[in-house]
């Protein structure tokens, strides 16, 4: 078992980093072009860690993620913009929808085999943009305008912790165990008396309710949001975080989420290359490495006293803790 | 009635594409149990291979033999590299790396060619129409069900009568037993590749005289619809797939044909998980149960 | 849900150090903000779809942009000054439109050209209106890209040098009905895209409230190839004429389509038309009997459109199409304002604009009125044998 960090020191990085940013957001000393980078990094790190928590923990294959973001976005664009309600209430209904959306998908569907289940989701993904499209009330092709603009820092850092927090704990839980032996073999974790098709539903609407979470986030910073960019190549995206980071590791999608914007944000100056990068990186990560960056690894107490060994005084002292 | 005949014949030229893909398509996946993503990416490959043959002044015949062969080599190439080695680890990582060698092509050509939409020069293919009693077709039409119905029947007989063909089945039924009854596995399945992506490239030249309009993103939409066409007609089976994609084409120009034109794909993808839920086997495929 | 809050920590950690390590990026990237109305050159951000979707648009416009921006820095620049183009891809993505408009705001540009599509516009605008920093939208047709009618405000920092979608729709409404003597049409529109929508549900009011019927209404989207059961459906209602308002590579396949089916139909259309592609999808023989709504002409034999053609034709070896004479339009517009402003500061910029009345473009006269639309003339043309022949230049009214 692992040992892990105290949590009295977690919270008190936590609390730095948030200080930092803000103080550095309100002094000005992060560009607006930079402040919109590390929103779209939590954003991100939102989507890869709920994709992950269904592709790399239940070891599913969803193609389906744009289409759960695209739902929530959409229904929380509906509850601030069209209904005038608070922003709160968005991001409830929003994660709700999108929960909804992936019971309704989910349970069909995830009775089919992993590369089936691919290409149903990819289907959905498909078929929520064209509905989206022809419904007037959500602004039809054009897409919801004026969407208020509540999104800041503190809202942006409080739903990465708890997304985090939420797999994190989904995962230690029995419930999660019961997913990573789905995972690992599910005619033998049948056998073990696990429903498969409830515990594979579970993870999957826990995805969706996140995904949709990401999108009310995504609509309240943007403003504006059109059917069309929920495509494939979002999901695309998303996938190439969790797989550059690591199938099945939570850390790794955190990194991955940072590494592919920051990148993103670089490749700016050669757009044509950009997605060839990422096609590159996604074939040579499924041959090379499929277990990405970090494996199914996680940052703890263990891994990090490898690292003091290596790294500087400073970890020595985190150990001393 | 007459516009509903009409119809039907839409859908089948649109369902004839469908088969002209998912032939290539239902043989691969049946041999690696692999959906191969990039299979409408190499059909795109051989549209531009073809349209540079065109361009260079050669006729419709040796544009498409080199566009073939170039795709079959691109072929055997794209599953050494990315599935020979992940293919026995991981289901899903053999899934991811097909995404990825899907969008690598996609935009690697876009990234040489531009996303511009190219066109095939005129004179390569003289179009005609003909009129049976109100119901309209064009020569393309039957070229692309001609060449479809040839494939299907060149398809049956490598596979039911030459060693090539029983060494697929073999691979197909059980790799480790194959490889057990002293069959090369690794080279049935390059073998396989070879053939599946000589017709894609085929089928992508066809498909880009059809349309007259070819773009590095081309065999995306198709690719998808080919491979729901293969699952309808039962993964594996050649005849099936050919079947699989006329239905497929009629069911979505009759819905697109009666004011659901906006619903078409969503229809296909509907078609798709019905047939996985009620008849995973499809119309023609033979049932295989989970082995633990 | 079991929370058990220990187990949370490890990627909490990580979180942190990985959010520090983009903040320190972040650091790294920002932070080279300077006011550049005072320095030797004047800069202007460009803000273009230069890859994905709709990439050949942009490519149009900043041809145009810069072909302008070399003539008027040859001629002397502007207020003495060299006028500097920055030209950042938006990827024809409305986040990636927005953050391109933070990084040139971060480069202290005086004015932001483009983007080309009405979406990724109006993405950029509140940033740019934020900053004070005035957009000239080349192609942007869309009316609520300058004026949002459910609150009567217009939004001040946005200007455009194209007309608006209604404009277009209005005059080709009339001239069937005058001109061609049509009643009864059906329509075929990309409902995925608010371009073609705007224009078609424009297009219906006009022509129904002065005495046209759509008889048929047909949709489709942007990834169809297969229009063959739309338009079997469309010809069963007998229409005397199909209005197409979408972009060339769908109109091509649509009309191509339609004559092998036989359909002789008149086929109308709007400046996503223009393009020598359509000629080469379709072919020449399947383009007759169709006409649409455009900016210029380059068959217009004006000579300062004339001069410009034959410049473009040396510098990119091509003939430019609408998007390259809105963009070369913009650039002199801008000059233009900054010229009349007497200075290169945003905000006299902005005011400069707003008054425009008689500005010669390529793609007409124009003035921009109290809501920002711009007033001029368009031109129709028909299409014999795949050949452009400009027909009228109508004033739409308002």
């Amino acid at each position: 078992m692992k040992k892990n960090l105290p949590i009295v020191f977690v919270c008190v990085l936590l609390f730095a980093l948030f200080a930092v940013v803000q103080v550095g957001l309100s002094s000005g000393f992060i560009s607006s072009y930079w402040e919109t980078n590390i929103y779209l990094i939590g954003i991100n790190i939102i989507l890869a860690a709920s994709l992950n928590l269904i592709n790399g923990i239940t070891g599913e294959f969803s193609l389906g993620h744009a289409g759960f973001m695209a739902v929530g976005a959409f229904a929380g664009g509906v509850i601030t913009l069209n209904l005038g309600l608070p922003f709160l209430l968005a991001i409830v209904v929003g994660m709700l929808a999108a929960a909804l959306a992936g019971l309704l998908v989910g349970l069909p569907t995830l009775r089919l085999r992993g590369d089936y289940l691919a290409i149903a989701t990819l289907g959905f993904g498909e078929i929520v943009r064209v509905v989206m499209m022809n419904i007037d009330y959500v602004g039809g092709a054009a897409g919801l305008m004026g969407i208020p603009a509540v999104v800041n820092w503190p809202i942006i850092f409080i739903s990465v912790v708890f997304t985090i927090l939420l797999i994190r704990n989904f995962i230690c839980s029995s419930h999660g165990r019961s997913c990573l032996a789905l995972r690992e073999n599910d005619t033998a974790a049948q056998m073990m008396g696990i429903n498969i098709t409830y515990y594979k539903v579970m993870a999957f609407v826990i995805g969706a309710a996140l995904a949709g979470l990401a999108g009310v986030l995504y609509a309240h910073y943007y403003t504006i949001i059109q059917p069309k960019e929920f495509n494939f190549l979002l999901t695309f995206d998303i996938l190439v975080m969790v797989m550059v980071g690591g199938l099945g590791s939570l850390t790794g999608s955190v990194v991955g989420a940072v590494l592919i914007t920051v990148a993103s944000a670089f490749l700016q100056s050669i757009p044509e290359l950009r997605m060839v990068i990422y096609a590159a990186l996604l074939i040579a990560s499924a041959v090379f490495r499929p277990q990405g960056l970090l494996g199914a690894k996680e940052v703890s107490m263990n891994l990090l006293r490898k690292w003091g060994g290596v790294l500087n005084g400073s970890d020595g002292s985190k150990q001393a803790q | 009635m007459e516009e509903l005949l009409q119809q039907l014949f839409n859908g089948l030229s649109l369902g004839s594409i469908y088969a002209l893909i998912a032939v290539g398509y239902t043989m691969i996946y049946g041999i690696v149990k692999l959906i191969n993503f990039a299979h409408g990416d190499v059909m795109m490959v051989g549209a531009y291979v073809a349209l540079a043959g065109t361009i260079m002044g050669l006729g419709f015949i040796p544009s498409l033999v080199i566009a073939m062969i170039a795709c079959a080599f691109l072929g055997v190439l794209i599953e050494l590299v990315a599935y020979r080695r992940v293919r026995p680890v991981s289901r899903l990582a053999a899934l991811t790396s097909a995404i990825g060698m899907s969008l690598f092509l996609e935009y690697t050509m876009m990234y040489f060619v531009g996303a511009e939409i190219r066109t095939f020069p005129p004179g390569v293919l003289t179009e005609r129409t003909y009129n049976w009693a109100g119901i309209i077709i064009t020569n393309k039409d039957l070229l692309v069900l001609g060449t479809t119905v040839v494939l299907v029947v060149f398809l049956q007989f490598i596979i039911y009568r030459t060693r090539t063909g029983k060494a697929m089945r073999a691979v197909s039924y059980d790799g480790q037993a194959a490889q057990l009854m002293g069959i090369n596995v690794n080279n049935t399945i390059s073998i396989t590749f070879f053939i599946g992506s000589a017709l894609a490239a085929a089928a992508g030249m066809l498909i880009g005289m059809y349309y007259n309009s070819i773009n590095p993103l081309m065999g995306m939409m198709p690719g998808l619809k080919a491979f729901i066409a293969a699952v309808l007609g039962g993964i594996g089976s050649v005849p099936g797939a050919m079947l699989g994609g006329i239905l497929l084409g009629m069911t979505e120009s009759l819905v697109a044909g009666f004011g659901g034109s906006m619903y078409r794909d969503a229809v296909a993808f509907i078609i798709l998980i019905l047939v996985l839920l009620v008849r995973p086997t499809g119309l023609l495929g033979k049932d295989t149960q989970e082995k633990v | 849900m079991n929370f058990r809050g220990k187990k949370g920590k490890p990627v909490a950690l990580l979180t942190v150090l990985v959010f520090v390590l983009g903040i320190f990026a972040a650091g790294c990237g920002g932070g080279t903000e300077e006011s550049s109305a005072d320095g030797d050159t004047i800069k202007v951000g460009v803000n273009l779809e230069l890859s994905g979707e709709v990439a050949t648009y942009g490519t149009g416009i900043k041809n145009g942009a810069e072909l302008a921006f070399e003539e008027i820095n040859a001629d002397g620049g502007v207020l003495g000054k060299e006028i500097e183009v920055l030209v950042q891809d938006n990827k024809s993505q409305n986040r990636e439109a927005r953050n391109i408009a933070e990084k040139l705001i971060g480069e202290g540009v005086v004015a932001v050209i483009g983007p080309a599509t009405s979406g990724n516009v109006q993405a950029e605008v509140p940033v740019l209106t934020d900053a004070k920093i005035p957009v000239i939208a080349p192609a942007a047709t869309a009316p609520e890209v300058t004026y949002d009618e459910k609150t009567d405000t217009v939004k001040e920092y946005v200007f455009r040098v194209c007309f608006i979608d209604p404009d277009q729709s209005q005059v080709m409404a009339q001239y069937i009905l005058d001109e061609l003597g049509l009643k009864k049409g059906a329509m075929m529109v990309n409902k995925e895209d608010e371009y073609s929508i705007g224009l078609g549900n424009a297009f219906k009011e006009f022509f129904t409230t002065n005495g046209g019927e759509i008889v048929a209404e047909e949709g489709f989207i942007t990834s169809d190839t297969a229009f063959k059961s739309q338009l079997t459906s469309i010809s069963s209602k007998n229409p005397e004429f199909i209005y197409v308002p979408t972009y060339y590579k769908q109109v091509g396949l649509i009309i191509k389509q339609a004559r092998e089916l036989g359909i002789e139909l008149p086929m109308m259309g709007a400046d996503g038309w223009d393009s020598p592609k359509l000629v080469s999808i379709a072919g020449a023989e399947s383009l007759q009997d169709c006409y649409f709504t455009n900016h210029y002409s380059i068959e217009d034999p004006a000579e300062h459109i004339q001069s410009f053609v034959k410049a473009y034709d040396e510098k990119y070896g091509a003939t430019p199409d609408s998007f390259a004479a809105l963009g070369y339009d913009a650039g002199y517009l801008l000059a233009e304002a900054i010229e009349q402003a007497g200075s290169a500061d945003p905000e006299k910029i902005q005011e400069a604009l707003a008054n425009i009345k008689d500005f010669e473009g390529i793609s007409g006269e124009m003035a921009i009125d109290e809501k920002h639309f711009t007033v001029k003339d368009l031109s129709i043309i028909k299409l014999v044998d795949g050949q452009q022949t400009l027909i009228n230049k109508l004033k739409p009214e308002r």
